[in-house]
């Protein structure tokens, strides 16, 4: 039935997949495989749990494929597969850092417009150093760097600054001045990558300060607002240039 | 926007996004498709065929994954020149794997025009469509090309529509091909 339809998935890691592809992994080539635990061919020694990221999804013989994108895999501790996909509409992960903006001031909780699908929630005891007397001042139409602890497709998402130890870590409140815009979520992940040349690249152009959230939305500062409005320009444009034209770009605009 | 021919249609897709309360599910998320003819007030006709068209995308969107959201599909007829289902149908699926909703498979449309002497043609020109006797349209899903829709205008027999059916799913091959090719020259540039 699916069996012949299903190509290896080894095969098809940095190819471009599309939904309905299905994705037959090395454990169910043997008869013996059970559709409970994924385990690796009778040969290698078992490492543990083969990870179905974003874009997957377990069907029965093996993997379904959810999105269309370029699958990847991490070999590392049992393996992961997922799909990289490009998209503007985010949907909330727990764990995520974003950007929110306050819209409303509802008792002793804040809703914050993240782009998902509902507002998320923030108490005000979730800062640094906040307490029942002690109230973080902030306002509706702040903008707020904070993290996800609850979100999932049956509840509200919930939001918080502060980290597992107490401590903001970068998290609050952003300050008054800067630019907020939006990009696609690709890009984000592109700048968030550890080896990110766009970043140090414009970091020889003009001093600034950065806020990336993974909801799509970008923060900028930098020393003047036309330092700001390039480097916002720039950051926009980023997703369409290769690399040789935003050096040229870039060339340009040290060079003025 | 997708086009055979000179039939062209532009397709917008939102979501998902904050449903209103009176239209919100509570395990799937609700699908709203809007079909806006090029010239007039969207009819009876523009209607059904949302309709048809709704049906076919719930039954790929794998809705269970955002509850209680919303997903608005605009559909605007830029020209029309024969065959306008199943090029909306073929929109309807690009602007979902554009947007990135998680499907359980894709689908496509085709068009077959039954001319009075039994000859099948398949995506008919307004000119052919008006001298067949039938035109049938089916939705047909990548996944071991199962019909998932389909529609007919005008009468034929059984064994006509098998045949039909059967020209229709060897034309689908065609346009997955096509949808592959357009995602790969899309993720060949990042």
């Amino acid at each position: 039935m699916a069996a012949e339809r299903g190509m290896a998935a080894e095969a098809l890691v940095g190819q471009v997949v599309l939904p309905g592809d299905l994705l037959l992994l090395p454990a169910h080539y043997d008869e013996d495989a059970e559709g409970e635990r994924l385990r690796l061919s009778a040969g290698a020694a078992p490492q543990g749990r083969l990870l179905c990221g974003p874009g997957l999804r377990r069907s029965g013989a093996g993997l379904l494929v959810t999105k269309c994108g370029l699958l990847r895999h991490r070999p590392g501790g049992g393996g992961a597969y997922w799909v990289d996909s490009q998209q503007k509409r985010y949907v909330p992960v727990k764990g995520d850092h974003v950007i929110g903006i306050v819209t409303a001031k509802a008792g002793d909780v804040f809703r914050l417009d993240v782009g998902g699908s509902e507002p998320a929630s923030l108490s005000y005891l979730a800062f640094e150093g906040a307490t029942k007397r002690n109230r973080p001042n902030v306002q509706v139409g702040d903008v707020i760097y904070g993290q996800f602890v609850v979100a999932n497709k049956d509840m509200e998402p919930e939001m918080v600054c502060i980290d597992s130890s107490g401590k903001s870590s970068g998290m609050g409140i952003i300050g008054q001045d800067g630019f907020l815009f939006k990009v696609s979520l690709g890009l984000i992940r592109k700048l968030l990558a550890p080896k990110c040349e766009i970043i140090k690249e414009l970091s020889q152009l003009y001093p600034f300060e950065l806020v990336l959230g993974m909801n799509g939305r970008i923060w900028v500062k930098a020393g003047t607002v036309q330092q700001t409005l390039i480097i916002v320009n720039i950051l926009e444009a980023c997703e369409y240039m290769t690399a040789e034209q935003r050096k040229e770009a870039l060339a340009k605009l040290s060079g003025n | 926007s997708v086009s055979p021919g000179d039939t062209s249609v532009l397709a917008g897709l939102y979501g998902p996004a904050e449903a209103k309360v009176s239209k919100e599910l509570p395990d799937r998320a609700a699908l709203e498709v809007l079909l806006r003819p090029k010239v007039g007030l969207p009819g009876v006709l523009e209607r059904s065929r949302e309709q048809l068209l709704r049906q076919t995308c719930e039954a790929v969107v794998l809705g269970v994954l955002h509850p209680r959201t919303a997903i608005s599909l605009v559909l605007q007829v830029l020209s029309d020149a024969g065959s306008l289902l199943s090029c909306c149908l073929n929109a309807a699926c690009m602007a979902l794997l554009d947007a990135g909703l998680p499907l359980t498979a894709l689908f496509c449309g085709v068009t077959c025009a039954l001319q009075p002497d039994g000859t099948i043609l398949l995506d008919p020109t307004a000119r052919q469509e008006q001298d067949a006797r039938a035109i049938l349209t089916f939705a047909i899903a990548s996944s071991e090309r199962k019909v998932l829709m389909a529609t007919t205008k005008g009468s034929c027999s059984v064994e006509e529509m098998q045949q039909c059916l059967a020209a229709a799913q060897r034309a689908a091959n065609i346009i997955f091909q096509f949808y592959r090719d357009s995602v790969r020259r899309r993720y060949s540039k990042s």
